[in-house]
């Protein structure tokens, strides 16, 4: 076990290694940089040309992208992550809160996810085809419908716009509260059908039918016998999902002003802010690995049958 | 007057004090024009330590008829009519609830697939101390213990080590020695044996029909033993149902059943068994033709249509009739128009006999 985890955090290197390597490629294709989208057509004549031109050559943005990305390596091997040209940061001190920010947001979405997807799952599959199956199945395809900007926008109308009881800008503890069940709700809806059906077949089992044979009531056979094995499909989505979580956050933050690292990733577009995108990019990607990490282990652990071999 | 299948004399109701008794037993699958009658109105008893055996090529209901005991036909199959009478208890008069406690205690239930039968995420002890710890209410140490005892006491090896395995970890004779564990566990008064030997090795078949057997014989438990093999019958059981197409067509006692069988199936099923030591170029007799479908409506004897005495006697009847069950022996009954008694009832009064011939 600790070896194979070892091993897969050795892996994280190459990994991490290609995604700098695409992302300065892709960096290379953009006309523009941070220094001239800050102060084009605010500035011109002789001196500022060279003020530009100086600031360029700071953070050596006049190289060539692989002499740029030499340099960003050797920075990042020595723990420093550059500076914000826009903020006058260094990337680190900006990030911090943020991406802490991002991760309690994206916690809270995916409790909210379990508990709703699990729960209506559960309680789909075992009361199959009744009102109740029909009403959460329904319900489910306009959540898997349904974009995550659109639904957030609803439901500030609905909460704080008509209803007034929950608060549009990151003020005070209930602020988490609508972007979490923006992304969370939109999260639950695949969930509860991916459980719902494993639900189902798992229930079909010769096993099943054995337990209940010996005297496990319907409840029994639901929680200690079927849950468990239907779990195993579950947390591959779950797993997939915290993707979907990381990337829906970009866009939910935006919306709710919630101060991430994705509404700070979308600015830093904007701004050209290549550091700070950078950054970005490389600690969302190293949480989405280490996320799918952790999902192997539990995999592993749910089902006996899984041996982990790296 | 011929005993009818309501009779009590013929052998297959038995008498008041019978641990299971099941009269009229319908079990069908489906509705309207599609459906299945598996069962066809089955009489059946067990007595108290009795090891009864179940036989009947497949698709011949048996295995229906075990799970119905224990009311385990999931819709769109359903008991259709009949009586099942366990211990003084009426099993379909149950509610859910009444059914999952009544379960297990006193019926333990052994499948034909014991690796498909586990639950492959949970530890062999956990699932041999389950029923122990839900219905006797010990504690979970107690119970994973007394789990321990019960593998070895079905001799499983190193019982405290496979008690913390999973069930891929263990061969399939295992699995089948843990099954039974857990069937066991609660001491129950009736087993139920559906075909648990068909998915194992042969050497291994003949060490869990021991272990079954010793099992009951030393608790006094009753055995039913569901098989399509007349030799393991013949190994174990005191009394043979011989079952065909949903119903009984022969019952007695095993002795009575393996020299003199009376009902053309049955020499069928005899003749159509490997024996290992057979004379030299001794051909193996099939029984031609297969089983009927059980959705369309059989008036006479399902067997009629692949019948060889049929055939020979000409016997129309048997196309239109259903036979009742006649005692030809001690605790032996068969129902078949062709038996020489029923030939003389024929003569008779074609419609209904009236003379006794039971004997």
């Amino acid at each position: 076990m600790a070896q194979y985890v070892g091993r897969r955090l050795l892996l994280l290197v190459p990994v991490i290694l290609g995604i700098l390597l695409v992302t300065f490629l892709m960096k290379a294709l953009i006309p523009t940089d941070a220094v001239t989208a800050m102060y084009q057509g605010q500035l011109s004549g002789k001196s500022a040309e060279k003020a530009i031109a100086a600031l360029q050559a700071k953070y050596h943005l006049d190289l060539p992208w692989y002499r740029q990305l030499w340099f960003y390596l050797s920075d990042l091997a020595h723990g420093n992550l550059g500076e914000s040209v826009r903020l006058h940061k260094p990337v680190s001190a900006v990030i911090g809160y943020r991406y802490l920010n991002t991760i309690m947001l994206t916690g809270a979405a995916l409790a909210i996810a379990l508990v709703l997807g699990l729960t209506t799952g559960i309680v789909a599959a075992a009361k199959r085809n009744t009102w109740l199956d029909v009403t959460a199945t329904t319900i489910g395809l306009f959540g898997i419908s349904m974009p995550a900007f659109f639904f957030g926008l609803l439901l500030i109308l609905v909460f704080s716009v008509w209803l007034r009881i929950l608060p549009v800008v990151p003020h005070g503890p209930l602020a988490i509260v609508l972007p979490a069940f923006a992304l969370g709700i939109i999260e639950a809806a695949p969930l509860s059908q991916v459980t719902r059906s494993s639900m189902i077949d798992v229930m079909r089992r010769d096993y099943i039918q054995a337990a209940r044979a010996r005297g496990a009531s319907e409840l029994a056979l639901t929680i200690r016998h079927a849950l468990p094995n239907a779990l195993i499909v579950v947390l591959t989505i779950v797993g997939l999902q915290i993707g979907n979580l990381l990337g829906g956050a970009f866009i939910v933050e935006t919306i709710f002003s919630w101060h991430g690292i994705g509404e700070l990733a979308v600015n830093a577009i904007q701004w050209r802010d290549f550091a700070l995108t950078q950054a970005i990019i490389l600690v969302s990607a190293a949480t989405y690995l280490m996320v799918n990490l952790v999902a192997d282990l539990l995999y592993a652990w749910l089902d006996p049958r899984v041996e982990l071999t790296a | 007057m011929v005993t009818t299948t309501h009779d009590d004399r013929h052998g297959t109701a038995g008498s008041a004090d019978d641990l299971l008794a099941i009269r009229g037993l319908r079990t069908e699958f489906g509705t309207g024009d599609r459906t299945v009658r598996a069962v066809r109105g089955v009489d059946l008893s067990i007595a108290r330590g009795e090891i009864l055996g179940l036989v009947g090529e497949s698709g011949s209901g048996k295995s229906v008829l075990a799970s119905s005991i224990l009311r385990l036909i999931r819709p769109p199959g359903r008991i259709a009519a009949g009586e099942i009478v366990f211990d003084g208890r009426d099993v379909l008069a149950m509610n859910t609830r009444t059914l999952s406690r009544w379960r297990g205690r006193d019926i333990g239930i052994v499948f034909q697939q014991p690796q498909g039968c586990l639950n492959p995420v949970r530890r062999i002890g956990w699932q041999v101390a389950e029923p122990l710890r839900l219905k006797k209410g010990l504690g979970r140490r107690a119970a994973w213990d007394e789990a321990v005892q019960l593998l070895r006491s079905v001799g499983i090896p190193s019982p405290e080590s496979k008690a913390r395995a999973y069930p891929h970890q263990v061969s399939g004779g295992q699995a089948q020695r843990v099954m039974i564990a857990i069937a066991l566990a609660l001491r129950p008064k009736l087993l139920i044996a559906d075909e648990p030997t068909t998915a194992l090795d042969v050497t291994i078949q003949a060490q869990i029909l021991e272990l079954l057997r010793d099992s009951c014989r030393t608790h006094g438990t009753s055995l039913l033993f569901v098989t399509h093999d007349l030799g393991v019958i013949a190994k174990l059981a005191d009394r043979v149902a011989v079952m065909y197409a949903g119903n009984i067509v022969e019952t007695g006692s095993v002795g009575g059943i393996l020299e003199s069988p009376r009902h053309p199936y049955t020499r069928g099923l005899m003749d159509a068994a490997p024996r290992l030591r057979s004379s030299e170029g001794e051909r193996l007799r099939d029984i031609p033709g297969s089983i009927p479908n059980l959705a369309r409506p059989i008036p006479g004897c399902p067997f009629a249509p692949r019948c060889g005495l049929r055939k020979e006697l000409e016997l129309d009847r048997c196309d239109r009739e259903m036979p009742p069950f006649v005692q030809s022996a001690e605790r032996h009954a068969v129902r078949c128009w062709g038996l020489p008694e029923m030939r003389t009832a024929n003569r008779t009064n074609a419609a209904a006999p009236e003379r006794e011939i039971v004997r």
